[in-house]
């Protein structure tokens, strides 16, 4: 029987649908070895410098944030972004507590691992201030991003967010991780601690 | 009542499925050897095989619902989804909230269709209209080949009958959000619709295994696609509805995958629907038919199963297990690659028609509109997977939503509204212009005469635009069955004496059209998000929204605020138009909120509110005070959405009611295309 053109058209669903199952395959192995995952959010920030964003200033009897503080800092920074208004970040506040003391604690006559570092997003100061009275002051530094311009630059998705920044004089502070959840103890030690060991 | 219990204990009910799988198996091979070796006794055992593979397949779910109700945490299933406090209608509809019961009840579904099928009465010399005896075989192995592969599945890597040791003292409930009557009844709906298109799946292989698809064919075929449309379009309204008023996002549709995996056989299955049409009365188009019977089966399959296989991000998402997903792929790719295979081989070879189309006919336009259908699934398929396989193929992640569905799907439907319009009125064969043209102008004329207000009271051009092909479909549904009521001889002028199908085809296309002003309507809600103590007044278009009080009260095993909402007219000193009391419930077991959406229907709009979080505030006096924020939606023609849908429904559900003898039945019409 000669092939004609409707062999061919009659076979493009076949191949098409093979090429859907072979696609669902691999898929399916990256699911397994936890390669692929498809809830993972856009995070085109990860290794790349800290961004230029607006000085932000904070509430009164704290520092504020600007660019130029990551060309200056020394050791890694978890940045926690947040607000009081969104109910995650009120679930997250034990953690950040917990996080905020220990790294307060004496570290054996060297420089705490990580600094806390906190972005207030699109809250009213005044908020934010009970909020931070409740999670016990846990930030070093904080901005307030009322209108949301900072988050826009950091290429925030939404809040809770966190990322973790390295010093590296060159450019000023890189991104190395921007995890998209709330922060808990277990995301903390895989995604944040192998990067404090890794650092000299 | 001892004895009762121990007949239906759960081990009864695992081997009633093993049963059901091998009775499946037999169903499957054994009439297909009888045909192959046209031994009659061997092929008349598929219908005495389905009836007990679905009896068997009804009491192991008698025998779960036994273990249900009776609290026996032994059972995992029951352990991980009941609670003994939980009300006994949810002790049954919670079975098949959770994958392995869904599973059950995938296959139970596939049985009852499959004994609809058998019970069916066949051909005989009093019936020679029945469905013939070897085909119905045929069609039963098919289905009973599927059947048997996803028993397998749900004994092997699924089964809803396995133990738990240590057996807890109290399950660990439900969630919460499930525990709704529309939630209930919605997957049983979804799947027969799911299910139920494969039994046009079965008629497409067994025409490709004989090498044959005719008129008679698709007349036989074209019941079962009815009922399945109808039942997934039932579904589907469902569906949209609860996400509508129980989830309370204020949303109908979210062009979530789970939605998509849904719709998207709707759309292959809608086109099969009218295709076979065109099959029954034209003798065209079989090839097509045959390939959207597959791929309407396929997807449903693919719909239902690659959900849960964890690969698409969904809310709606079960457990996600790899192992089950390899399992799920290999049957899709038996029965989908499988059958697409066959096509492939067999669908060349098969004998092309001799008629050809004419631009200016009803097969014209259905094949128009099949093409429009066909290419609005592949944008919906190709919304939904071009995420993960971005993902897949240049490690991208990124999300398609609302906006690129938008752009791609309505100018797609709007010329699929405009030909549904003219369809009804175009004859077989070919059409003459002199008579049509009469017979489009009376609907011509009700839209044109609306085009104005169309355009004053919808927010945007395109919605006006779209609501005006809505009235243009709805009005020319109507006109046409008007005008075929006109055509009756004089003395016979009755509406009955219309042909049953002819009405169906109308109040389907009205419930499309009708749909579709809902949605235009809802383009022009209007939403405000409020903070707000007891004694706060908003306005939303020019209505006034107080909120008069939040009281908190304690449910069996929840904790709850309610909001009192009170809408007036004008301003704050109008007519009450309403009283509204949304409900925020705390479950602490479950450590869920679900919302409880407070929604007034009126027919040309819903009133709508949700209470979005309470906060609660103590004085120095220590005396409580509570604010709210509160979510106030004005939603116009919102309900119309679920109405279309149902008088879709309804139009497929007339189609199917058995229809009065003709006075003179037109002998050999269809006979002839044996």
């Amino acid at each position: 029987m000669p092939l004609t053109r409707r062999h061919l058209l009659a076979a493009l669903p076949v191949l098409g649908a093979a090429g859907l199952g072979l696609g669902f395959i691999r898929m399916l192995h990256g699911l397994d070895r936890g390669q692929f995952d498809p809830r993972a959010i856009n995070t085109p920030l990860t290794g790349q410098p800290v961004p230029d964003f607006p000085a932000l200033s904070s509430l009164p009897g704290q520092a504020g944030l600007t660019r130029e503080d990551f060309r200056t800092m020394t050791q890694p920074v978890l940045l926690s972004v947040w607000a009081s208004w969104c109910l995650p970040c009120v679930e997250e506040i034990p953690f950040i507590s917990q996080l905020a003391a220990s790294l307060a604690a004496p570290q054996e006559g060297r420089d705490a691992p990580l600094a806390l570092w906190g972005l207030c997003y699109r809250d009213q100061p005044a908020s934010a201030a009970r909020w931070l009275e409740r999670a016990g002051q846990p930030f070093t530094r904080l901005g307030l991003d009322q209108d949301g311009q900072a988050a826009i630059e950091w290429g925030v998705t939404g809040v809770p967010e966190a990322f973790l920044i390295m010093p590296d004089p060159q450019v000023g502070g890189r991104i190395v991780w921007h995890g998209t959840d709330a922060l808990t103890d277990a995301a903390y030690q895989t995604h944040v601690v192998p990067y404090l060991k890794a650092a000299p | 009542m001892i004895v009762l219990a121990t007949i239906l204990c759960p081990e009864s009910g695992h081997f009633a499925l093993a049963l059901a799988c091998a009775l499946a198996l037999m169903q499957g091979v054994l009439p297909l050897a009888g045909l192959r070796r046209a031994d009659s006794p061997l092929t008349a055992l598929a219908r005495p095989l389905a009836l007990s593979q679905c009896l068997a397949l009804l009491f192991s779910w008698a025998c779960l619902i036994t273990a249900s109700l009776g609290n026996d945490f032994s059972l995992k299933l029951i352990a991980e989804t009941s609670a003994i406090n939980k009300p006994w209608a949810y002790k049954i509809a919670g079975l098949w909230g959770n994958h392995e019961g869904s599973l059950l009840l995938w296959v139970t579904l596939l049985s009852l269709w499959c004994a609809g099928l058998a019970l069916l009465p066949g051909q005989s010399p009093t019936q020679p209209e029945g469905l013939p005896l070897r085909l119905r075989a045929r069609l039963l192995a098919l289905l009973g080949l599927v059947g048997a592969g996803f028993q397998l599945f749900c004994l092997t890597t699924s089964n809803p009958f396995l133990r738990l040791w240590p057996v807890p003292a109290d399950g660990m409930g439900m969630n919460p959000l499930l525990q709704d009557p529309g939630l209930a009844v919605h997957p049983p709906l979804l799947y027969s619709g799911y299910v139920g298109f494969a039994v046009p799946f079965a008629f497409a292989i067994s025409a490709l295994l004989e090498g044959k698809a005719d008129a008679l064919w698709a007349r036989h075929m074209r019941p079962w696609v009815i009922s399945a449309w109808a039942l997934l379009t039932l579904g589907i309204t469902l569906g949209s509805w609860w996400s509508y008023s129980v989830l309370g996002w204020g949303g109908y549709w979210f062009w979530d995958p789970v939605e998509n995996a849904a719709l998207i056989p709707w759309l292959t299955g809608t086109a099969l629907l009218h295709s076979v049409l065109v099959v029954e009365k034209r003798n065209l188009l079989h090839v097509w038919c045959l390939l959207l019977a597959i791929a309407t089966f396929a997807f449903s399959l693919s719909g239902t199963f690659l959900v849960r296989s964890g690969i698409l991000n969904s809310v709606h998402a079960f457990a996600n297990d790899p192992a089950r997903g390899l399992f799920i792929l290999g049957l899709l790719g038996l029965y989908g690659g499988g059958s697409l295979l066959l096509f492939a081989i067999r669908a060349p070879s098969l004998p092309t028609p001799q008629a050809g189309f004419s631009p200016l006919s009803r097969e014209s336009a259905l094949l128009l509109n099949n093409i429009l259908l066909c290419t609005l699934c592949a944008v919906v398929l190709t919304g939904t997977l071009y995420p993960p396989f971005m993902q897949l193929l240049f490690g991208r992640t990124l999300s398609v939503g609302k906006p690129f569905f938008d752009a791609t799907t309505i100018p797609l439907t709007l010329p699929l509204l405009a030909v549904m319009g003219v369809s009804m009125a175009l004859p077989w064969r070919q059409a003459r212009t002199d008579r049509l043209l009469p017979r489009l102008v009376p609907a011509l004329l009700i839209t044109a005469g609306t085009i104005l207000p169309a355009f004053w009271l919808f927010p945007t051009p395109l919605a006006a635009l779209a609501a005006l092909l809505a009235l243009w479909v709805i009005s020319a549904a109507l006109c046409d069955l008007f005008l075929r009521l006109r055509g009756l001889p004089a003395g016979d002028r009755q509406l009955h004496r219309l042909p049953r199908s002819l009405w169906a085809a109308s109040l389907a296309h009205v419930g499309v059209g009708v749909t579709i002003l809902g949605l235009c309507g809802m383009a022009g809600s209007q939403e405000r998000l409020i903070e707000a103590r007891p004694g706060t007044h908003a306005t939303l278009t020019g209505r006034d929204w107080e909120l008069t009080a939040l009281t908190p009260h304690h449910g069996p095993n929840y904790e709850a605020v309610e909001a009192h909402l009170t809408i007036r007219r004008h301003d704050a000193h109008g007519p009450v138009l309403a009283d509204l009391t949304p409900e925020i419930r705390l479950f602490p077991q479950q450590g869920q909120r679900t919302l409880h959406v407070a929604i007034l229907h009126r027919p040309l709009e819903d009133l709508y509110a949700a209470l979005g979080s309470v906060k609660e505030e103590r004085d120095p006096r220590g005396q409580s005070h509570y604010s709210a924020i509160l979510r106030l939606h004005e939603n116009p023609l919102a309900s119309w959405i679920w109405l279309g849908g149902i008088i879709m429904a309804l139009g497929g559900g007339l189609h199917l009611l058995p229809s009065r003898r003709r006075p003179k039945p037109v002998e050999g019409k269809v006979g002839s295309c044996h």
